[in-house]
């Protein structure tokens, strides 16, 4: 088991080198720097700032700096907003993306999963229909569809909740974005749990543990679902990946000042710092994730072990 | 023994299904019954309800399925009984195991934490006691080292081990009867007879019915008190075996009975030219391996084999799973790389490449087992058998391929107006007769057979052996005949090559080798195959070659 | 062997037969794919029916709510009358309406210069005004203008453009860059993941370890990244919308073709002594179709939504063009004030990518039934 994790935790290393490269490398070769937007910048002005930010140097000599001070935690300054350091930046967003993100994750994945179980359980009767509806209408309707609609029917129509801000974190404030973010998540889940209990509920094994007159709630919670959850746990990966992506339209609509509306407005005001540090940071984190869940599977499933 | 008390009385069961065709009759108006100590064998093929039965005993129909009638055990229906208190009986008095093993095990569990499991459920034992009741257990199904087994995981075990498993948690509550859905099917025939002295042994000890499902006639002669045979459905007949296998009265159990394959193979007249040789074939796997994992292992898949076909001649590989048989038949074809010297014909086929190789394919033809997945799904039955004609005979027009599909197909005993038909649309045995029909439009010298009647109903594969002894005859072809059945090797080989692990273990003349064989690995071999028994005191070798290492 | 006489062969009913049969019974997926037709000739040809140009401006109907009366109701037209006016330097006196026309009577300190008609005309109100009378002092005119009728069955967007035809000529574009960015996801998914499961061994273990750590990354990043610094090229968004989705089809390919490849029927094909072109072509690629074919359909509406995206976050489709992503962002931003703005585009987005899933769910049911 701890060879396995070692392994997992250096074939890591080498993925997240390749992606600071290439952001890095895709960064610098798009035509377009950040100060060149602004027009009538005079040119020795323009070139004063450039040496500053060491935007003169070769591009190679650029890269093992970055590369250096990446490996100390230095993420740069933000080229657009030059009283903040990257780094300052993230840490007011990251916190608030942070807490969206795993509630909405947590939520997805409790949630989803008792549909899918309830539905799974009561095959081709209406719970189940009513649950296979909500989750193809909740995973087709796009994210930017929902957060509007849902603005519109509770924060005016209804007016029990605030449209948007972030409001100090308050949980009125919380509540519709995370609703939002969960929303398609929970739906895919669903589906996945749905069928996934279906097939196991059909294994051999089922039928052993039926045969040996074990209760329904033995069999259903201790082998049946225990074997259902591992593509559920696979999916964890990816879906923390949509929620990050999510984020970024939740974050606008919402007006919520996290990481994700950064990286938006970083990209498109040309900010090269802010936007590579959102990519590593992202990319530290994902692979993170997907670290623990391969692990995580691994203690559900012997099997695995010995991969 | 019959004549004791019945546990077990069925009456007029009947088994439908809600399919989306309509309600589909799986058994109809069944009659028997069982007393404890007795065996009673419930025979019959694929397709005859043998099974739903008994699931619809234990109540473990798929949801679309419904039962009617009465299943009386000791004076209460259990058709009647809820979920709730069918489970107050199942796993208790009435057990039942399954054909799968590799599959019937919960793969994220112990072997202690399932088979502890329905003895706490029934028994008011606490963990400890359930524990050490569970080692006693493991040691009754002749599991060594059950106090360490106790904590592997099913993926550790083999397939004949992790069947004694599902025996002892089958047995662990004492029950008064135990059904047995062909427990030994997807076995190893030595396996299978030490299964099967296993629960012929812990019948006795425990008093127990036993309810033993199966198709093998070979089983039931030797295990069974009485039989029931059942066609369709319907139980045609029952009573006890010896008159059942003396006098049976039916037509059915009689065309079971004489479905035995039958017949003998002459050799080759001498001075016969050798077809295809191979010297000292060696074929390995590395499996597992790759960036940052443990090397690989090499698996010799098969080790040193020489073996030399001349025409006219039939060659019956024998051996079991792993033995390499299948293997070493498509080394020889040059589908698997290998080392070793291949002649065809006095041709070496060693430095041939794909190109080079293509003109003497269509010599070398091969049948497999599976008459479904042999057959591409999307292609006609005629443009299946007419491919190899696309690759050979390139000059001939669609009609005239056409033409010659149907002769092939007439050749093979199918109908050759059903040529537009796809694969799915025929039966296993009108498949088969398809692969080999492919196999012979190419006038082929050589025919690999791979198991080619496994797959198939007894009757079938009668008919199956009938036709390509006539195929033999008629084109002098020589044939490499693979097969885990000894008795159809029996019929059909003039000479048999025994593997075991990759190596010869023995050669010779047919009846030789069934008659007095030498080594004791055939002896074992053919004593579990013809009468079904295990040869005492032998280690499970066979099974510990096969486990992984044990853990921890 | 003697000749038979060959008799006229049975048909047979192959799989594909078998599948379009289930096909056509599912009830949604059928009327799924009516529905999609519909949509993609109100697309296509509404544009050119409809009586508004996409980028027609009306200034006078901007922000209008949706109606099935025509504009201008009786309200407007008193409003309009004096904007014209007070724009013409002058006064309205009394006003009539007359059948479609109306007449109005108009006053000014000074004389009246007849082309003032022309700023009748210019607003959206009224066309052919024509000076009807004139007093002999020249300071009252009579004029005489038709009563423009327009109706704005979705109301009119924030600059005064009719909604609908904006919606139908976003559709245009969406429905298009689904498609086609769709097929270039499917073309790169197909070839990688063929490629990779034909090859095997070594090579195939490398190509779906790639794969495998794409998936599990936020590609969205990548591609924002890329469409901001290459520009906002419309060949470049193809690209980049249909990078990002080939990753399922490869894995799906692949997985296709092993599995295939390990068939038995491949294995005899070998015997035969085909060619790999020759398996690849009469037994491979068959095969893979199926799943091919389902998961095209399932693809498309996620390329539908991510193009959707890029434009709500402003990096897709640009004016004048414009897609539901964009209609849909500009409806966000107006919710409260005017809904539907938001209500419509979304309304026509999502019953498209509903129907694009029930046509996906039931190629999948009829291609593979036991796969639920």
């Amino acid at each position: 088991m701890l060879g396995y994790v070692v392994r997992r935790f250096f074939s890591a290393i080498p993925t997240l080198f390749l992606i600071v490269t290439i952001s890095f490398f895709v960064m610098r070769i798009a035509p377009g720097g950040p100060f060149n937007q602004e027009k009538g910048l005079n040119p020795i002005v323009k070139a004063n700032l450039e040496r500053q930010y060491s935007l003169d140097q070769p591009l190679w000599k650029q890269y093992l700096d970055y590369l250096n001070d990446l490996l100390h935690g230095d993420l740069g300054p933000s080229y657009v907003l030059p009283d903040f350091t990257v780094a300052e930046l993230f840490r007011a967003g990251l916190p608030i993306s942070i807490q969206l993100g795993a509630s909405a994750l947590i939520l997805a994945l409790l949630v989803g999963g008792a549909l899918g179980v309830i539905a799974s359980l009561k095959q081709n009767e209406p719970s189940d229909y009513s649950v296979i509806a909500l989750a193809t209408a909740g995973s087709t309707i796009p994210t930017f569809v929902i957060a509007p609609l849902l603005q519109l029917t509770f924060g005016l129509a209804f007016a029990w909740l605030p449209v948007g801000g972030w409001g100090g974190g308050g949980l009125s404030h919380k509540i519709l974005p995370i609703i939002t973010l969960a929303l398609p998540q929970m739906a895919i889940v669903a589906r996945l749990m749905r069928g996934s209990m279906i097939e196991s509920l059909r294994s051999h094994h089922i039928r052993t543990a039926r045969a040996l007159g074990l209760s329904d709630l033995s069999v259903i919670v201790k082998h049946a679902l225990r074997g259902a959850i591992l593509p559920i746990v696979s999916y964890a990966g990816p879906a923390a990946a949509a929620l990050i992506t999510g984020s970024i339209i939740v974050e606008t609509i919402f007006s919520i000042p996290g990481i994700g509306r950064y990286f938006v407005e970083g990209a498109l005001n040309r900010d090269y710092t802010l936007v590579m540090g959102t990519v590593v940071v992202i990319a530290v984190f994902t692979i993170l994730f997907n670290l623990i869940v391969d692990i995580l599977y691994a203690t559900i499933d012997p099997r695995v072990r010995y991969d | 023994m019959p004549g004791e008390e019945a546990i077990l009385q069925v009456r007029n069961l009947s088994v439908r299904f809600r399919t989306m065709d309509g309600i589909v009759e799986a058994v109809r108006d069944a009659n028997f019954s069982v007393a404890a100590r007795e065996t009673v064998a419930i025979v019959g093929e694929s397709g005859s309800g043998k099974s739903q039965m008994m699931m619809a005993v234990m109540g473990l129909l798929a949801q679309n399925g419904y039962a009617q009638g009465l299943a009386d055990y000791r004076g209460v229906d259990l058709l009647k009984l809820t979920p709730r208190q069918l489970n107050h009986i199942r796993g208790r008095k009435i057990t039942m195991i399954f054909q799968e093993p590799m599959t019937s095990l919960d793969p994220l569990y112990t072997i202690g934490d399932q088979l502890t499991e329905p003895i706490i459920r029934h028994q008011a034992l606490s963990g400890g006691e359930a524990f050490d009741r569970a080692i006693e257990l493991l040691d009754l199904v002749r599991i060594p080292e059950a106090r360490r087994r106790m904590r592997s995981y099913p993926y550790e075990l083999s397939g004949g081990q992790r069947q004694r498993v599902m025996i002892a948690m089958a047995i662990a509550n004492n029950p008064d009867l135990l059904i047995a859905d062909e427990p030994t099917t997807a076995l190893d025939v030595t396996i299978q007879a030490e299964i099967l002295a296993l629960l012929e042994d812990l019948q006795k000890r425990l008093g127990m019915g036993l309810v033993f499902i199966t198709h093998d006639l070979g089983i039931v002669r030797r295990i069974a008190d009485r039989v029931c045979v059942m066609q369709s459905g319907k139980i045609v007949e029952q009573g006890a075996t010896e008159r059942i296998f003396t006098s049976p009265a039916h037509p059915y159990t009689r065309m079971l009975l004489e479905a035995e394959p039958e017949g003998r193979k002459q050799p080759p007249p001498k001075g016969s030219p050798t077809v295809l040789e191979g010297r000292r074939i060696r074929v390995s796997f590395s499996i597992g391996g790759g960036l940052l994992a443990p090397p690989p292992l090499e698996l010799r898949a098969v080790d040193d084999v020489s073996i030399s076909l001349r025409r006219g001649q039939t060659i019956g590989i024998v051996g079991e799973s792993g033995s390499g048989k299948s293997t070493l038949a498509r080394a020889l074809l040059k589908l698997l790389p290998s080392e070793g010297i291949i002649r065809f014909a006095g041709r070496d086929l060693a430095d041939l490449d794909r190109a080079a190789m293509r003109p003497l394919r269509r010599e070398l033809q091969i049948v497999f087992q599976d008459p479904f997945g042999s057959l591409s799904p999307r292609l006609t039955a005629g443009q299946i058998v007419s491919e190899g004609l696309l690759v050979h005979e390139p000059s001939l027009s669609a009609a005239d391929r056409d033409r010659r599909a149907a002769q092939a197909l007439a050749e093979v005993q199918l109908d050759p107006s059903l040529r537009n038909r796809y694969p799915h649309e025929f039966s296993g045995g009108q498949r088969q007769r398809i692969a080999i029909a492919r196999a012979i439009i190419l006038k082929p010298k050589v025919v690999v057979l791979d198991e080619p009647t496994s797959a198939l109903d007894r009757q079938v594969q009668k008919q199956i052996v009938a036709l390509l002894r006539d195929l033999q005859d008629a084109h002098e072809l020589s044939y490499l005949f693979i097969s885990h059945d000894l008795k159809v090797v029996h019929a059909m080989a003039d000479h048999v090559i025994v593997m075991k692990d990759g190596k010869v273990v023995e050669e010779g003349d047919t009846q030789r080798i069934f008659d007095e064989p030498h080594h004791p690995y055939t002896m074992r071999l053919m004593a579990a195959a013809l009468s079904g028994e295990a040869v005492p005191d032998t280690p499970q070798s066979a099974d510990e070659t096969r486990t992984f290492p044990l853990t921890r | 062997m003697t000749d038979l006489a060959v008799r006229t062969p049975v048909k047979g009913r192959s799989l594909w037969g078998d599948a379009w049969g289930r096909l056509r019974a599912n009830r949604a997926a059928v009327v799924s794919a009516v529905y999609l037709c519909v949509m993609i000739i109100a697309c296509v040809a509404g544009p050119w029916i409809s009586p508004h140009g996409f980028s027609t401006i009306y200034q006078d109907y901007v922000r209008v709510p949706p109606s099935f009366k025509p504009y201008p109701a009786d309200d407007t037209i008193e409003k309009s009358l004096e904007g014209a006016a007070s724009r013409a330097r002058v006064e309205i006196a009394e006003w009539r309406e007359e059948g479609e026309s109306v007449v109005a009577r108009v006053t000014s300190s000074k004389t009246i210069d007849e082309r003032i008609t022309r700023y009748f005309d210019r607003t959206s109100a009224f066309e052919n005004a024509t000076a009807e009378s004139r007093s002999p002092d020249g300071m009252q005119l009579t004029i005489r203008a038709q009563i423009e009728r327009h109706r704005f069955l979705f109301g009119t967007d924030n600059v005064g453009r009719d909604l609908l035809t904006r919606t139908l000529i976003a559709g245009r574009v969406s429905l298009a860059i689904g498609l086609l960015a769709g097929l270039v996801a499917v073309i790169i998914g197909v070839l990688y993941g063929a490629t990779s499961g034909f090859l095997g061994g070594r090579v195939d273990e490398v190509m779906m370890r790639i794969v495998d750590i794409l998936y599990s990354l936020p590609f969205i990043f990548f591609v924002i990244m890329l469409v901001v610094f290459f520009g906002r090229n419309f060949v470049l968004m193809f690209l980049a919308v249909g990078a990002v989705l080939w990753l399922d089809m490869a894995r799906i390919v692949r997985g296709q073709t092993l599995s295939i490849k390990r068939q038995e029927f491949v294995q005899a094909a070998d015997a035969l002594g085909v060619t790999q072109s020759g398996i690849l072509r009469r037994h491979i690629i068959p095969n893979t179709l199926g799943p091919v074919v389902v998961y095209m359909t399932l693809l498309v509406p996620q390329v539908i939504i991510l193009e959707s995206f890029l434009s709500f976050l402003g990096l897709g489709v640009q004016e004048p063009m414009s897609s539901w992503g964009v209609l849909i962002a500009h409806g966000a931003k107006n919710i409260g004030t005017a809904n539907w703005l938001l209500i419509f585009p979304s309304f026509f987005l999502t019953t498209t990518l509903f129907a694009l899933n029930f046509i996906g769910d039931g190629l999948r049911d009829a291609l593979d039934p036991k796969d639920r």
